[in-house]
């Protein structure tokens, strides 16, 4: 009993770490039809901001959840101002400039921090189930998902802000004519992407051992969550997030890691077999 | 000022190897040794191959001081494979072929070592491989530095059972190190009269293990083993550590600390971790001291040394010994020398190269994890490499040029 | 159509001679690399700037061509039905692969997703294979080392009549010169004609009566098939095959390759993959800044400087400067007009 209780938590564990991990990639892809294959190396930044800060004595949850995500998302702005803002609208030709834009930071972290970063610890204790012990910190990650959740429907369906924005993506002559700077929306929603990746970044820093190569362990899963989604942004994430999180879980407790990923991946490949343009042009249409 | 000195002497290489290369060749009588590094100094596996390239560097600094080796000064050409194998049998043709260098040493990963490995035999270049691995090579143009699973777990594994108790759960690197390593787990537990009563496999991209963790609950060990490799694997450790698990069930790894993970992992994750490898900055010996005076010396601090890199080290000198001994730099003198019952007394203690199998005989430290350090608990003198040795005579064969899979 | 044969065949021509004069500058060894990428790119540019399929996992025909001659050489020994099968196989599992992609009308970045996640079931599944259970007749799968020591190319009938060094590089060069006239070719045919109508309206010409599905998954097997080839090719080369060739880094080179060649020309992925991978190994013999870092600076320099890609501009300009000036340069890709891209 305790043990299933035990992989319940890991199940809703890894739903939630999917969501993290891929809602800056699906907001930049669902509002602007712009790939991030940077969101890797987004998050590795992020993680780095996190224990520079935190060694630098401030309060770990502050770094977390304000200096990472701020950090990230001002390096989101710089890039979307010199690089992708000129690229709107050829999707391959932005998928090449972020590899670069990948490559590019790996190596600038690897030239600064080196690949001897020592990390921290998380700061919520592990407690027992049972006879079982559990990752207290699994807790605040389904929390910081689902608040991440909530977040992104609040601003997008509940602020003028959302309105404007989503109005700007699907016609940006309208809304300029309106007098709204398409322009700056595009720069502010890219700053909201970059700003989620650098808290996924932050969020798992006190969990992986934080090399600078370390983007490359998520980005094709955050890649196939978020377009097998389809175009809504939010139920698109957690439809993919729920499908995908299940099965490789339930795939890996039941047998080995190995296999659980080449379920996610077979599932995947039916998902879109058979749902071509994501699951959310079937189910949850027009659902945002 | 060394990067760039040999940067454009590599580059002076390529561009002109015909006309330079011929000229300056024949004016001096003692132009030098020729000495080829092929490395990851950039891309996934960096983390490894920079420290290397720094202990090659101080070792070559070391010879030259010393007045070189015949009179002749040993210069270095380096490569940067930057983790793709394609580059690394291209830059082994371009040393045996182009700069026809003297001796090859480097090459990470098994598969770099199989990809440059016969294009260098088959152009009379000597190669030495340095680094930890799986075992079972047996070709006499290599000699193996490293030290291979049967040294390893066969003083890591009964220390731990001896301790901890008699079931273990592996985890290992879903590859050939993991695969075999944990076959020799299984053996030397099984010698030791313990069991294996779990082995799990992971690819090495795989960074969440809560489900693992909750799966080694389930099977209630009373040691765990984990042969992970690589840095989404460390996470194993942070999550292990997260979910309280550490004053529950203990651990000894055939990996961690390899690559320097020892200073990744905060001193209350790693804390109390059992390791046995042939090198630690906490070995007292004068060779020892020697060595990382001077790296200080050198680099500044001692921080980036890792076990592969002083593995590196010693490959350099046991090779600069080799050529003393042979008075030549030729392969067929510098085999018979390599041979002979050569050693060298290295930062790790003394490395003796069995002429049988050209491995290497190791001291092997039984260490400990402790304040982002490794504490030498007990040494073990002189190991054999007796995986190798079981399938592998070149006194016998000397024309074998297999990597055996060594039969458990 | 005559016309445009006449036009590739003086490429090709060209092409021969800059081939055969090479190995005086680069290393035979090196070159043969860079062809065999060549080839690779030509396969990509193909099926995405002719067919318009963004195809994420050219990477897994490359591997699935390697895998292919290096178990079944293991097995038989002699390499020409080795040879033969590292082409027909991936030809077959493309034809499979596109089958179930187009015939579900997947398109986009969709097709993309599917492509890459069937390279990465490659990539994680060669990997697991280290244990001594996965065997192919006599050959070991070898896992994340991959598999040594294979039967390389020789001569047909003769198993000790080794193909290697300078022989191999202009055999390499040959068979880049023939895929490139036998593409052109099939462009230049009715078949081309329709693919490429195809890419730029695909309802208008399901309309008009032809089999888009059909023609679309043909196209990406004939893609599937030059990948394979280039795959046996450097299995041969490399002496050694791992299962870093189905990676995502590996399936990114080749989209890069095209992008920074240009995309809509034959030649350009071919000269944008010799240029990078030369790159590359130019790069790594230096050791003063880290190569990652310069790669992707190049990159992302690359696509806001050139975006069209080095060949369409480097034709441009070119055309430019011996005819008076156009006005109103255009930025847009793939190519500005259908007869400018038609030709290069």
């Amino acid at each position: 009993m305790d043990l299933a209780a035990i992989f319940a938590v890991e199940i809703l564990y890894a739903l939630a770490s999917l969501v993290v991990i891929s809602s800056g990639l699906a907001v930049v892809f669902g509002m602007m039809r712009v790939i991030n294959l940077a969101h890797g190396e987004f998050m590795m930044v992020g993680g780095y901001a996190t224990i520079v800060a935190v060694k630098s004595g401030i309060n770990i949850y502050i770094a977390m959840l304000i200096v990472a995500p701020i950090v990230v998302g001002v390096l989101g702005v710089i890039v979307e101002r010199l690089i992708i803002r000129r690229l709107y609208g050829r999707l391959v030709d932005t998928m090449l400039a972020t590899w670069g834009l990948s490559l590019l930071l790996i190596g600038l972290a690897s030239m600064i921090f080196g690949n001897t970063t020592t990390g921290i610890s998380p700061p919520i204790p592990g407690f027992a189930i049972g006879r079982y012990q559990v990752n207290g910190y699994s807790f605040f990650i389904i929390l910081a998902a689902v608040a991440i959740l909530v977040a992104m429907f609040a601003v997008l369906a509940g602020t003028r802000a959302g309105l404007v924005a989503r109005g700007a993506m699907q016609n940006p002559a309208m809304a300029s004519a309106l007098g709204y700077n398409p322009e700056r929306v595009y720069m502010l929603t890219f700053f909201a992407g970059s700003a989620l990746a650098g808290l996924a970044g932050g969020l798992f820093a006190p969990l992986l051992g934080l090399v600078p190569t370390i983007g490359s362990a998520y980005i094709a899963k955050a890649f196939i969550t978020v377009i097998s989604g389809g175009a809504s942004v939010i139920a698109g994430l957690v439809s993919s997030a729920v499908l995908f999180g299940a099965t490789s879980q339930i795939f890996t407790l039941a047998t080995t890691p190995m296999v659980g990923e080449i379920a996610l991946l077979l599932i995947a490949v039916v998902l879109l077999r058979l749902l071509p343009q994501g699951i959310t042009s079937r189910f949850f249409r027009g659902a945002m | 000022m060394i990067n760039r000195r040999t940067f454009l002497a590599s580059s002076a290489a390529v561009a002109g190897a015909g006309i330079l290369g011929a000229s300056a060749g024949r004016s001096l009588a003692a132009d030098p040794i020729k000495l080829g590094s092929i490395l990851d100094t950039s891309g996934a596996f960096d983390a490894y191959g920079k420290p290397m390239d720094m202990a090659l560097r101080l070792a070559v600094d070391e010879i030259n001081a010393a007045g070189g080796l015949l009179g002749r000064q040993v210069e270095i050409v380096a490569y940067d494979t930057q983790s793709d194998m394609a580059l690394y049998t291209q830059y082994g043709q371009q040393l045996a072929r182009v700069d026809k260098v003297d001796v090859v040493h480097g090459g990470i990963l098994s598969a770099s070592r199989e990809a440059i490995r016969q294009t260098l035999r088959k152009s009379g270049v000597p190669y030495f491989y340095n680094v930890l691995y799986e075992g079972g090579v047996c070709d006499r143009n290599i000699t193996v530095i490293g030290v291979t699973p049967s040294q390893q777990v066969e003083v890591l594994i009964p220390a731990a059972i001896k301790k901890w108790g008699k079931k273990i759960y592996v985890l290992a690197a879903d590859y050939n190190y993991g695969q075999i390593t944990a076959r020799w787990i299984e053996k030397f537990a099984k010698d030791a009269g313990g069991e294996v009563v779990q082995t799990d496999f992971f690819p090495l991209d795989v960074a969440d293990f809560g489900s693992t963790i909750a799966k080694i609950q389930g099977a209630a060990p009373d040691i765990v083993v984990p042969a992970l490799v690589g840095g989404p694997h460390l996470s194993f450790f942070r999550q292990w550590a997260a979910a309280g698990m550490k004053s529950k069930i203990p651990m000894a790894s055939t990996t961690i600390g390899i690559g320097n993970e020892h200073k990744v992992l905060t001193a209350e994750e790693g804390d109390g971790i059992l390791v046995a490898y042939n090198y630690s900055p906490e070995i007292v010996s004068p060779a020892n001291e020697a060595f990382l005076k001077a790296w200080t010396a050198k680099y500044g601090n001692t921080d980036q040394i890792h076990e592969i890199a002083v593995s590196h080290y010693q490959g350099i000198h046991v090779w600069a010994e080799a050529v003393r001994k042979a008075g030549d730099v030729g392969r067929d003198k510098l085999t018979g020398a390599i041979e002979s019952g050569l050693s060298f007394e290295g930062p790790g203690g003394k490395v003796l190269i069995d002429p049988k199998t050209h491995h290497a005989v190791l001291d092997v430290h039984l260490m400990e994890m402790s304040g982002q350090k490794l504490k030498v608990l007990e040494s073990f003198q002189q190991r054999q490499p007796s995986d190798t040795q079981g399938v592998c005579d070149l006194a016998a064969n000397p024309d074998d040029n297999t990597q055996y899979e060594i039969k458990i | 159509m005559r016309g445009e044969m006449r036009h590739a065949l003086l490429v090709a021509i060209v092409s021969a001679i800059v081939l055969a004069v090479a190995p005086a500058l680069i290393g035979t060894y090196t070159l043969t690399l860079l062809v065999i990428y060549g080839i690779l790119a030509l396969s990509l540019g193909l099926i995405w700037g002719f067919g318009g399929i963004l195809c994420f996992g050219q990477a897994a025909f490359f591997g699935l061509g390697a895998y292919t001659y290096a178990i079944a050489a293991i097995n038989i020994g002699e390499s020409t039905v080795p040879f033969l099968l590292g082409i027909a196989i991936p030809f077959l599992f493309a034809a499979a692969l596109g089958a179930m992609m187009f015939y579900g009308r997947l398109s986009d970045v969709y097709l993309g997703v599917i492509t890459l996640v069937v390279t990465l079931l490659f990539f994680r599944f060669m990997n697991s294979t280290a244990g001594p259970e996965y065997v192919i007749g006599t050959a070991r799968l070898g896992g994340f080392n991959g598999i040594p020591g294979f039967q390389t190319l020789n001569v047909p009938g003769d198993p000790s009549g080794y193909i290697f060094g300078d022989a191999y590089y202009y055999l390499t060069a040959v068979a880049l010169l023939i895929v490139y006239l036998l593409v052109r070719w099939l462009l230049a045919s009715p078949f081309g004609r329709i693919a490429m109508a195809i890419r730029e309206n695909e309802l208008r010409v399901e309309l008009l009566g032809y089999d888009a599905r059909a023609r679309k998954t043909l196209l990406f097997s004939i893609g599937g098939a030059i990948a394979g080839l280039a795959g046996t090719l450097y299995a041969s080369w490399a002496e050694i095959v791992t299962p870093g060739m189905f990676s995502l880094g590996q399936s990114a080179e080749i989209i890069i390759w095209c992008i920074v060649g240009g995309l809509g020309t034959l030649v350009g992925p071919v000269i944008g993959a010799m240029i990078l991978a030369y790159l590359k190994f130019a790069l790594g013999q230096q050791s003063v800044i880290d190569n990652t870092l310069v790669l992707g600076a190049i990159l992302i320099l690359c696509v806001l400087l050139m975006p069209r890609g080095v060949v369409p501009t480097l034709g441009t300009e070119l055309r430019r400067s011996f005819q008076r000036p156009q006005t109103g340069g255009t930025r847009r890709r793939p190519g500005a007009s259908p007869a400018e891209r038609a030709h290069v």
